[in-house]
């Protein structure tokens, strides 16, 4: 058989997840950073930034379970079950922001604070939660037997705590710089001098997780540091340092879309490296890609559907991306 | 025992959650296709009228389409929490068509939900015109795989098991599985009746109220020749999916009529009311119409079919809920013809718009369409018990080995949110239907009139 069927299923599934966290992060953020701003004509402005495309953000997480229940159902059964109540605090917290979208402009003006709440509470538990999966992840899973063999709790540790933090601090980053791309004035001036702090914020982060990681982990260490690959891999955390310096700079100019890309970007350096340290397995440290693959009739059946369907995806957001480009102006159209 | 606890905390859970789900998309599909013909309507003669429905329904189909995503968003994610077991065994197939309703439906309809709703100002008539048409196929799209997949575990096709596991041999077979025709057609009449009959009542309720207005007629109108085409063919589909039904679940059916054993030679009698009794395998104080069961099952006078006696006990589904649902169902499915055809007589003369008795009537069938649509589920899904997958996996071997403990906490949480999310919402949907269409003088289109969030505007240059 020519094609590696599980190989390009994990590279769409990686994918998928990276769209995610890059383009949900964001609208994720906006949440976390309302409390920074009580002011309603900033909250409007912030949520109208959003509101045209955080559906199709979320629908990447969608397209990351539907993918996994399809090329890797094994996969699919262990994670979900191994990570049942931050899964489900997860979907609650999205239940709440999402909702918050259209409700809080339907609310009269007493109901509208408890809707602002319900948008930061439910962007603050989502967050939290896909961090503590994260980590809960990079761990690893006790499977026997094709089925989950842990406890209730296994998911929580210091580590996945403080992972869940780190995806607060990224996604709250994300927000931020997206804010300073589309706003101008009193709001943007704010969120160009909250970036510093976060940007410091998630440097940290990153290094401690880098550390941890390989401390806890040998097969990880060993995967990172022995001597033939790391040649290989240097450029990853290189690059961070490069990144995070060039967006600190940034911030001193007259930052308009910048310190947003540059954010994507180092958000896909912690991704990769992320990817570097558990590849080839799905379900860490043991079950590898080939043994929790799906029927090969699946995997293909699927696979037609993805390539040919992505890049229209891919196109048809861009555009509408393109046509909700530009600042969003505070004073038009409310109700 | 703990497992069995699970069992039926993890039956409730998907029981309540999918229940919600449902009633939001049926609106979604319904008022997505319908506001595509409003505005191909308005494009067309140019009406204000036609503008002033989209606006006010648009308002009303994203609060609903916003429900609709996030509850759907619990639902995919549960079949690896509550049901892991099934969806390792199946996954092969259950997995990539849930894949292609993503791929092929939610990004459509997501990605060109937002010119839809707040793009007015930012691309020209015939392209906003085109993004509603796509968020409309989207949704009818989802319908689609999401029914192929439902189906399918109904009635299994076009696959092998190898090693434990569902191996797809034939994806044609698997897509198009017995009763997935039938069951597709049924359910997006279910969702225009739906909406036709929500969009009817908030017209009734504002003619009640003597605030008569072109628009308001006008959706009064359209909705009732909606319900006059669909209603009837509604009756006929559903007659044809049973005998669907009957050829290849035929326990279901005979659940469904609390039917327990045949005469030999005689007719089967249609049981118009009664209490099917699992315990002592008879259907108590039954009201029966004699020969009429045979007539519509096997459209002759003396046919039989099954009764629920030549089933072993462990293999019943529980004749006593479906029996009901079903009864529910076809009642009100008579009760919308009924109505449709009322509606129709009064239009000579403009009745419609005034006999106080046929708008009374109309508000208060204003929910019966998702009622009747739950109750058309509920038979469906409980009478293909004991199985998960018709015949090949029992639903007590699908669960996940999670504890009764999370699964209850979850739940707990689950009933807890919905009723005061989904209840705020309906609440909030409610009242915008109570404000009713506004008219916009002059021909400009409001800068956005959705969701009442402004427009975003290019100030940059
Ligand atoms: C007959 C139609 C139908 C049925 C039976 C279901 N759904 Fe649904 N679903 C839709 C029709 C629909 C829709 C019309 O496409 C929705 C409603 C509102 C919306 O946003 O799209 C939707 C939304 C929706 C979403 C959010 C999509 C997004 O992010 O845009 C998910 C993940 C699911 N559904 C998943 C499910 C699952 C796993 C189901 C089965 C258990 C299910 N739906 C039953
Ligand atoms: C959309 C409307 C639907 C409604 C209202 C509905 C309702 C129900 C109900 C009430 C049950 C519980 C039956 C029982 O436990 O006795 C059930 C079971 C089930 N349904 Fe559905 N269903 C719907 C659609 C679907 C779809 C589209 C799928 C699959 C793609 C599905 C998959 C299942 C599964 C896996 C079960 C077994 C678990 C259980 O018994 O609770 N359902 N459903
Ligand atoms: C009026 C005559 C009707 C008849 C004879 C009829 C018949 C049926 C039958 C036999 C089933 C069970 C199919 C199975 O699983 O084996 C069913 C299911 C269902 N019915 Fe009806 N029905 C009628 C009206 C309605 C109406 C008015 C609605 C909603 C507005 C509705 C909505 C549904 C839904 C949503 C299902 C479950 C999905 C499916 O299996 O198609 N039905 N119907």
């Amino acid at each position: 058989m020519g094609i590696d069927l599980p190989l390009i299923w994990a590279v769409i599934i990686l994918f998928g997840v990276m769209m995610y966290v890059v383009m949900d992060g964001f609208d994720l953020g906006i949440g976390l950073l309302y409390p920074f701003l009580p002011d309603k004509t900033d909250r409007d402005v912030m949520m109208n930034s959003v509101a045209p495309v955080w559906d199709g953000n979320e629908t990447w997480l969608v397209l990351g379970g539907a993918g996994l229940l399809a090329a890797f159902p094994l996969a699919y059964s262990v994670i979900l079950t191994a990570f049942y109540l931050p899964l489900m605090l997860m979907l609650l917290g999205l239940i709440f922001r999402g909702v918050a979208f259209e409700f809080r402009f339907k609310a009269d003006e007493a109901h509208r604070p408890w809707w602002d709440k319900a948008f930061i509470g439910g962007s603050l538990v989502a967050t939290f939660c896909q961090g503590v999966t994260l980590g809960g992840f990079i761990q690893g899973i006790r499977v026997v037997d094709h089925a989950y063999a842990g406890g209730v709790f296994d998911w929580l540790t210091p580590f996945s705590l403080f992972t869940g933090l780190g995806l607060v601090m990224t996604y709250a980053l994300l927000g931020c710089t997206w804010l300073i791309m589309k706003t101008a004035g009193d709001l943007q001036a704010r969120m160009i001098a909250l970036a510093r702090p976060l940007i410091w914020a998630l440097a940290a982060v990153i290094g401690v997780i880098s550390l941890w990681t390989p401390l806890a982990h040998e097969a990880i260490a060993a995967r990172w540091f022995n001597g033939s690959n790391l040649p290989w891999f240097m450029p990853v955390p290189l690059l961070v340092v490069a990144t995070v310096w060039q967006l600190l700079r940034q911030l001193d100019k007259q930052p308009n879309a910048a310190p947003f890309v540059l954010t994507l970007f180092l958000v896909f350096l912690g991704y990769s490296g992320l990817g570097i340290s558990i590849w080839p397995n799905i379900i860490p440290p043991a079950i590898s890609i080939r043994d929790a693959a799906a029927p090969l009739q699946s995997m293909g059946f699927a696979l037609v559907g993805a390539l040919l369907i992505i890049p229209l995806i891919l196109m048809y957001t861009a555009w509408s991306y393109y046509v909700f480009r530009g600042k969003v102006d505070p004073g038009e159209g409310y109700h | 025992m703990d497992t069995l606890d699970a069992l039926t905390l993890a039956r409730i859970q998907f029981a309540f959650t999918i229940s919600f789900h449902i009633v939001f998309p049926a609106i979604t599909i319904g008022l997505a296709s319908f506001l595509a013909v409003l505005e191909a309507c308005w494009l067309r003669t140019g009406r204000e009228v036609y503008l002033d429905l989209y606006h006010f329904w648009s308002k009303i189909f994203s609060v609903n389409f916003g429900m609709g995503v996030v509850s759907g968003l619990v639902m995919a994610y549960q079949f690896g929490t509550n049901w892991s077991v099934f969806s390792t065994f199946a996954g092969g197939v259950t997995g990539p068509l849930l894949a292609y309703e993503v791929l092929t439906a939610f990004f459509l309809e997501a990605g060109f939900l937002g010119v839809m709703l707040f793009g007015w100002k930012r691309v020209g008539p015939g392209l906003h015109f085109f993004a509603t048409v796509m968020v409309a196929l989207g949704t009818l799209v989802s319908a689609t795989w999401i029914l192929a997949s439902n189906s399918w575990m109904q009635t299994p096709a076009g696959f092998e098991i190898i090693d434990g596991r569902v191996v797809p041999v034939d994806w044609l077979a698997v897509i198009f599985n017995p009763s997935f025709p039938y069951r597709l057609v049924h359910m997006v009449l279910a969702a225009f009746i739906s909406t036709a009959l929500l969009v009817a009542a908030s017209a009734a309720w504002h003619l009640l109220r003597g605030r008569d207005s072109a628009a308001v007629r006008t959706m009064l109108s359209m909705a009732m020749w909606m319900l006059l085409a669909v209603a009837p063919l509604q009756a006929v589909v559903g007659d044809f999916h049973g005998l669907n039904t009957l050829e290849h679940q035929p326990a279901k059916i005979a659940a469904m009529e609390g039917h327990w054993e045949n005469e030999p030679g005689a007719g089967v009698p249609l049981i118009l009311f009664g209490w099917p009794d699992m315990q002592h395998e008879t259907t108590r104080f039954a009201l029966e119409i004699p020969r009429l069961g045979s007539l519509i099952l096997t459209h002759s006078w003396d046919g039989q079919f099954p009764g629920l006696k030549e089933f072993p006990p462990e293999n019943r589904p529980n004749s006593t809920i479906v029996f009901w649902s079903f009864r529910i169902m076809v009642g009100l499915g008579m009760l919308m013809i009924a109505l449709a055809l009322w509606a129709f007589a009064a239009r000579r003369g403009g009745a419609l718009y005034r006999s106080r008795r046929l708008l009374r009537f109309t508000l208060w069938m204003g929910a019966s369409g998702l009622v009747a649509l739950l109750a058309g589920w509920i038979t469906t899904e409980v009478g293909r018990q004991p199985w998960v997958v018709y015949g090949l996996q029992r639903t007590a071997d699908a669960v996940s080995p999670v504890g009764a403990g999370q699964l209850g906490v979850s739940l707990a949480l689950f009933v807890i949110v919905y009723v005061m999310v989904f209840g705020a919402g309906v609440g909030y949907l409610l009242r915008l239907i109570g404000h009713g269409p506004v008219a916009h003088a002059g021909g400009h289109p409001p800068p956005s009139a959705t969701a009442g969030i402004a427009a975003l505007s290019s100030t940059r240059s």
